[in-house]
């Protein structure tokens, strides 16, 4: 049995709009393992980003529990907030906003160096900083350069080095991958993965992209509009999804068979508004299977082993 | 967007910015001339033969000639001279005023901007209140209340030069707070006040450059207006605008007294403002290749 | 390429830089294609392939300075484009060929209801009357898959999908014979993605309009069009039918391309991205631009640029060597 890291406990995060409250992470529950990746998965707007934010407290959680290794970390502060932050770290999506225009790439990698109060010196601050620039691949001509002297895919590999400073054990990576061009996609991706192998940690990595989350993690977490509607392993997810959410997302992904063309489940009606909704699923104002039964609550229960799905009628529409 | 397949070349900002901000003809010119009217002021007064102050009821009035290039005022002071002297006089009280304006202007800015909340909302209304008064009737009071003289004036000046700066700064601090850096900052534990002034302030100081040195001119004019009207720096002083004040009487027949000095203010003013253009242009990274 | 007097677009040896600074950027190096009628060709490259920079130059909506078309000929219906003046361009634009962009967010005027928005592209090119083009601009929201009755709504009043339906629907307002859709769909979510482009393609169909669909992502290629030209460095690498360029992929870059996607449909354990970086378009490479990545470049790639051979009737592929994808 694999050693657990991080649980998160009905998490939930919630927002004051002026048109009421913005249910933005609605009681989410899951389990991530040492050096295990799991993918969260969800459309824009399903707070997949609000939830990674959530995790490394740079948004405060406004009910449920969040563990660090056993540990409750949901409200901590000061000297502990810090010490957390040197274990969990993250990677933004856009790799053209989260790299400061005005430091150089030495200096922007070197600071979380500066800030830990680990190192003595300057120049073992440089050494180190050295090293993690040549393990995620930026040569040494570019060390002394800008941001904006930078493609997309090296501020990618800048901001994977800032992260692994101080060797966390869990980086949420939110969609770090998204604004790149395929090619360099690839790359980015492999880096992250040759580095999990190499140190361990463990990935929630947050995407839209169903390829790329199929490609790198063990586990998946579906969302929707704030909650979690399906919960697997990631074959099993893919081979046999089970809620209606996760089937219409599935098929609507051109591939690039051109001989198998897509058989795309049509989905009716808007999108469900996240401010203050109706208790029942929330996923039933466009789902070709809803019911009067949708209407109530919806319990996010094992269908099979390890799988989790949160729908009334899913063992009628799965036929189980 | 590709520029990681050339060689890069190492470069100093400054250098760099320099070589951007002459690019254009009118930011030389600017440059050129605000460098003239400096050293004019500065080093000027060493080579000239007349004491600032020195009366010589001789010339009074007397117009340009070889012996005063500029001719004499009232009690026959040599114009020239003075102009230098009082040149010294006006760009020290419109940097010094326009500098200080901006330097606390960054920080009230940078903390409501940064803080949020209550103090936020005090220091923006306390500014509202600010920027109610007229500007001028602003300087008098403060002067009237701090008396005249050198540093008062400046005080005076640097009051009502606040309030834009800022609303300026809080507002560029607001869409620089959202971005990713500055929560990749906070992941790594920099501290607030490393954040506000490693990482946020490099990113928002640039319009203020801009509007500080163009801001330089009209402080000035506010300056020479306040000496008209008789606070300011005090006779027997010679800045530019009481210069200005002191020729006013005799505008028929001495026309001299009020163009040379005019002519100074209007001058200076020029070339700060196409230096200020010139900074902006320099600093837009749009116009940046 | 047979029977030229048929194609309804074709462009011709495009070449197209932009000035920046001191610098040329080479942007379009010299690009050919066709496009018959009612059909939709794909243009597929990475960011600064030039893809954009081609549709632009179509519309001739292209920035001059720092922009400039240094030669070739762009037919549309027989007419070549590049000598008509801004005026005449003014009645192509919209009325024979429109564009759209990649987001919908920032394509509609915020103060302006959508359907007046619809209705003004109408008035610009047809003599209806007000109450004509109401009620046109009204059936063109249908078309679209909005209800006519959301007319008087304001573009913040849409989500996404439904704002890129609306652009859709100016584009289409006045039945242009050409539509050039620049990533259409990349700002959208797949589910809503997948929504717009059957809409899209049933459209086209619908009205007999010709399409070039500009893209980055190879699954939206295979389901929406009829051929296929891969850009890399301003120029065509590969160039053909769906079926050629998917089944048969032949140029090295297109195989890479293809390589490095991750496959939806089996976990592999490492992605094969290509090596290298897109070239510097201010200083292209000497040779095959892709020369310094390829995995087959041999010296004659690095002295010499190669020509566009067919492989088989209507499959180009510009290059010395080109591979079959196992």
């Amino acid at each position: 049995m694999a050693e657990e890291l991080i649980r998160v406990e009905h998490l939930k995060k919630y927002f004051k709009v002026p048109a009421g409250i913005n249910h933005a992470v609605d009681d989410v529950s899951f389990t991530i393992n040492k050096g295990e990746t799991l993918g969260v998965v969800g459309e824009s707007g399903c707070g997949k980003s609000t939830l990674g934010r959530t995790l490394i407290h740079l948004l405060e959680p406004t009910d449920g529990k969040m563990y660090l290794n056993g540990q409750d970390y949901t409200n901590i502060k000061g000297h502990e907030l810090k010490k957390m932050r040197e274990k969990v770290q993250i990677i933004f999506q856009d790799p053209y906003s989260s790299l400061n225009p005005r430091l150089s790439i030495d200096s922007t990698v070197m600071e979380p160096l500066k800030r830990s109060g680990r190192f003595g010196s300057k120049a073992e601050m440089k050494e180190k900083a050295e090293e993690l620039m040549e393990m995620v691949g930026i040569d040494e001509r570019l060390r002394e350069a800008y941001p904006h002297e930078l493609d997309g895919g090296r501020r990618q590999r800048v901001c994977i080095a800032r992260a692994l400073a101080l060797n966390p054990e869990f980086i949420v990576c939110d969609e770090p991958v998204s604004a790149l061009d395929v090619s360099i996609q690839a790359s980015v991706l492999n880096l992250l993965m040759d580095l999990q192998d190499k140190m361990g940690m463990a990935y929630m990595f947050v995407t839209h992209d169903m390829s790329v989350v199929r490609h790198i993690s063990d586990h998946i977490c579906v969302m929707y509009l704030g909650q979690l509607v399906e919960k697997s392993a990631t074959d099993e997810l893919f081979e046999a999804p089970l809620h209606p959410y996760t089937k219409a997302l599935l098929s609507a992904i051109p591939t690039v068979d051109i001989h198998k063309p897509m058989q795309r489940i049509q989905l009716k009606g808007v999108i469900t508004s996240p401010i203050d909704p109706k208790p029942g699923c929330r996923f039933a104002a466009r789902c070709p299977y809803a019911t009067e039964a949708c209407q109530q609550p919806q319990q996010l229960v094992e269908v099979s082993k390890d799988h989790f799905v949160s729908c009334c009628r899913v063992k009628e529409i799965n036929a189980l | 967007m590709m520029a990681q397949t050339k060689k890069r070349k190492k470069t100093n900002p400054f250098l760099d910015f320099l070589k951007r901000m002459t690019k254009a003809f009118s930011a030389k010119l600017g440059v050129g001339l605000f460098v003239l009217i400096v050293l004019f002021c500065v080093l000027g007064p060493l080579f000239s033969k007349y004491d600032v102050n020195g009366i010589d009821l001789m010339n009074m009035y007397a117009g340009p000639s070889k012996e005063h290039l500029l001719g004499c005022d009232s009690m026959g002071r040599d114009m020239l001279t003075r102009l230098m002297y009082g040149g010294r006089y006006s760009l020290l009280i419109g940097i010094c005023a326009s500098l200080f304006g901006a330097l606390l202007g960054i920080v009230f800015g940078s903390i409501a901007g940064y803080a949020g909340g209550k103090v936020e909302t005090f220091i923006m209304r306390v500014m509202d209140i600010w920027t109610a008064l007229p500007g001028m009737m602003l300087c008098i009071l403060v002067s009237n209340v701090l008396g005249t003289g050198f540093f008062p004036t400046v005080i005076a000046l640097t009051i009502g030069s606040i309030p834009g700066t800022v609303r300026m700064i809080r507002g560029q601090i607001l869409t620089e707070r959202s971005k990713e850096y500055i929560e990749a900052a906070r992941t790594i534990n920099c501290s607030d006040f490393s954040i506000m002034f490693r990482h946020l302030l490099p990113n928002v100081v640039q319009p203020v450059i801009v509007t500080t040195t163009m801001g330089i001119g009209s402080t000035m004019m506010m300056a020479a207006s306040l000496s008209f009207i008789g606070l300011g720096i005090q006779p027997p002083n010679p800045e530019w605008g009481a210069m200005l004040s002191d020729g006013r009487a005799y505008i028929r027949s001495y026309p001299h007294m009020i163009m040379v000095p005019g002519i100074a203010i209007a001058l200076t003013v020029f070339a700060i403002n196409l230096l200020g253009d010139g900074v902006r242009d320099a600093l837009d990274p749009k116009l940046r290749s | 390429m047979a029977n030229k007097e048929n194609e309804f677009l074709s462009v011709r040896n495009l070449e197209v830089i932009y000035r920046s600074g001191g610098d040329i950027v080479h942007a379009v190096n010299g690009v050919s294609l066709e496009l018959e009628k009612g059909k939709t060709l794909g243009l597929v490259g990475e960011t600064g392939a030039g893809k954009t920079t081609i549709a632009k130059s179509i519309m001739r909506i292209l920035p001059d300075p720092p922009a400039e078309i240094r030669g070739g000929e762009i037919f549309l219906d027989g007419e070549d484009l590049l000598k008509k003046d801004e005026e005449a361009m003014q009645k192509v634009r919209g009325k024979k060929a429109a564009m759209i962009f990649q987001d919908p967010m920032t394509a509609l005027n915020p103060l302006m209801t959508v359907g007046d928005q619809i209705l003004e592209v109408l008035l610009l090119h047809n003599n209806y009357s007000r109450e004509e083009g109401m009620k046109k601009a009204g059936e063109m929201l249908e078309e679209v898959g909005i209800p006519a009755e959301r007319y008087r709504e304001y573009p913040h009043q849409f989500s996404g999908g439904m704002k890129q339906r609306v652009v859709i629907a100016m584009a289409l307002a006045c039945d242009p014979e050409l539509l050039l859709a620049d990533e259409p769909t990349t700002a959208l979510d797949v589910t809503i993605q997948a929504q717009v482009l059957e809409m899209m393609k049933a459209l086209a169909d619908k009205f007999r309009t010709s399409m070039i669909l500009i893209t980055h992502d190879l699954g939206v290629i295979a389901n929406t069009c009829d051929t296929v030209a891969v850009i890399y460095a301003g120029r065509i690498v590969e160039y053909g039918k769906l079926e050629d360029i998917f089944d048969h992929t032949s140029h090295p870059y297109t195989i890479g391309l293809f390589d490095s996607l991750p496959d939806i449909n089996v976990k592999t354990d490492r992605l094969k991205p290509i090596a290298g970086m897109p070239p510097d378009p201010t200083n292209l490479p000497e040779g095959c631009a892709f020369s310094p990545r390829c995995p087959y470049a041999t010296e004659e790639c690095r002295k010499k640029v190669p020509e566009s051979k067919e492989l088989t009737p209507g499959h180009i592929c510009a290059c010395f060597h080109p591979q079959s994808r196992s």
